[in-house]
């Protein structure tokens, strides 16, 4: 018999300490899948993020940085810069990238700098205990909005995706989820597309990972998964938002 | 004929293999508890298992092998 599933090499066996039925661990394991699938883990750093995912250096295999509260992406970019021959990647939340983080993730972006930026967007803060974040949904109840999310006071919630494409810069902008199997299964060609860009040269490369948060959204891990399907997905459509190789090969004709 | 095979130990009973199993054959065990304090996925009918892999792709903790 052959084995068809394992768990991946780039993964250490340290027990991962998220919550029970947390998609932290499926997006760990797709990135672990895909630097083994490139055959690139004695030459990846990954950049670690302040978050519910702060301790990510503890699972992966490859040499890791911790970076202050969501500067991930300029921390990516001194070591892309100063060892070009490495891998970078960034993993990051949504209240590190899209709060505290959004100056440095639009400038990375617009400098088109040679990084893969793991986002996972669970429209919460999980790790300080469930407050409103930048991409919380309207009407979403949280430990700060504890009536709904008011569009008047609190403002509309920012789609990173959209924004990011926005700009000429960024290579290759894609938004995937992972509330069932075959989502999970795009997510993965998806990361690994944005890790074999940053191995050509390309540039900049961001995937926004539409993920759960079940203990804080007050939810069974079932129930959260659905959720995304019936209110997240619809917010935030899952999809390319900017793909540059088309651009690309337009010159080359 | 698949073989699936759990790592009981690091396992936290969310569940959601027990929904992505096509054939319906995970099941909580609620008469285990492991050494997390969680009841254990487990396989009720390995003859009837097709080896999607369904179950370790949507694992969160790597708990499932699968062969085949």
């Amino acid at each position: 018999m052959a084995i068809v599933f394992q768990k991946p090499a780039s993964l250490t066996d340290k027990e991962l300490h998220y919550c029970p039925g947390c998609p932290h661990g499926i997006i760990h394991r797709l990135v672990a899948q895909a630097i083994d699938a490139l055959g690139i883990e004695g030459k990846t750093i990954g950049v670690a993020p302040v978050g519910c995912a702060v301790m990510a250096y503890d699972y992966f295999t490859c040499d890791m940085v911790e970076a202050a509260h969501g500067r991930a992406p300029a921390v990516a970019t001194g070591l892309k810069r100063s060892l070009p021959e490495n891998v970078i990647f960034t993993y990051q939340g949504d209240g590190d990238l899209a709060s505290i983080g959004m100056a440095e993730t639009v400038h990375a972006a617009t400098r088109n700098e040679n990084i893969t930026i793991i986002f996972v967007n669970n429209a919460i803060y999980g790790m300080t205990g469930g407050q409103m974040a930048p991409t919380s949904l309207p009407g979403q109840i949280t430990q700060t909005s504890p009536y709904g999310r008011d569009l008047k006071t609190q403002g509309y919630p920012i789609r990173v995706c959209e924004l990011l494409s926005a700009l000429d810069a960024p290579y290759y902008i894609e938004r995937v989820a992972v509330n069932n199997v075959k989502n999970v299964n795009q997510a993965k060609k998806a990361i690994e597309k944005a890790f074999r860009n940053q191995i050509e040269g390309k540039g900049f490369s961001l995937i926004e990972v539409v993920s759960a948060c079940p203990t804080n959204w007050g939810m069974t891990p079932q129930k959260a998964l659905q959720w995304v399907d019936e209110r997240m997905i619809p917010y935030y459509p899952l999809g390319v938002y900017k793909d540059r190789s088309k651009e690309d090969a337009k010159e080359a004709n | 004929m698949a073989k699936v095979t759990f790592n009981e130990d690091i396992c936290k009973g969310c569940g959601l293999c027990v929904d992505a199993c096509p054939k319906h054959i995970l099941m909580l065990d609620k008469n285990k508890i492991n050494r997390k304090g969680h009841n254990p996925a487990v396989m009720t009918d390995q003859s009837k298992c097709i080896g999607c892999a369904f179950c370790a792709t949507m694992c969160p903790d790597c708990v499932i092998t699968v062969e085949k």
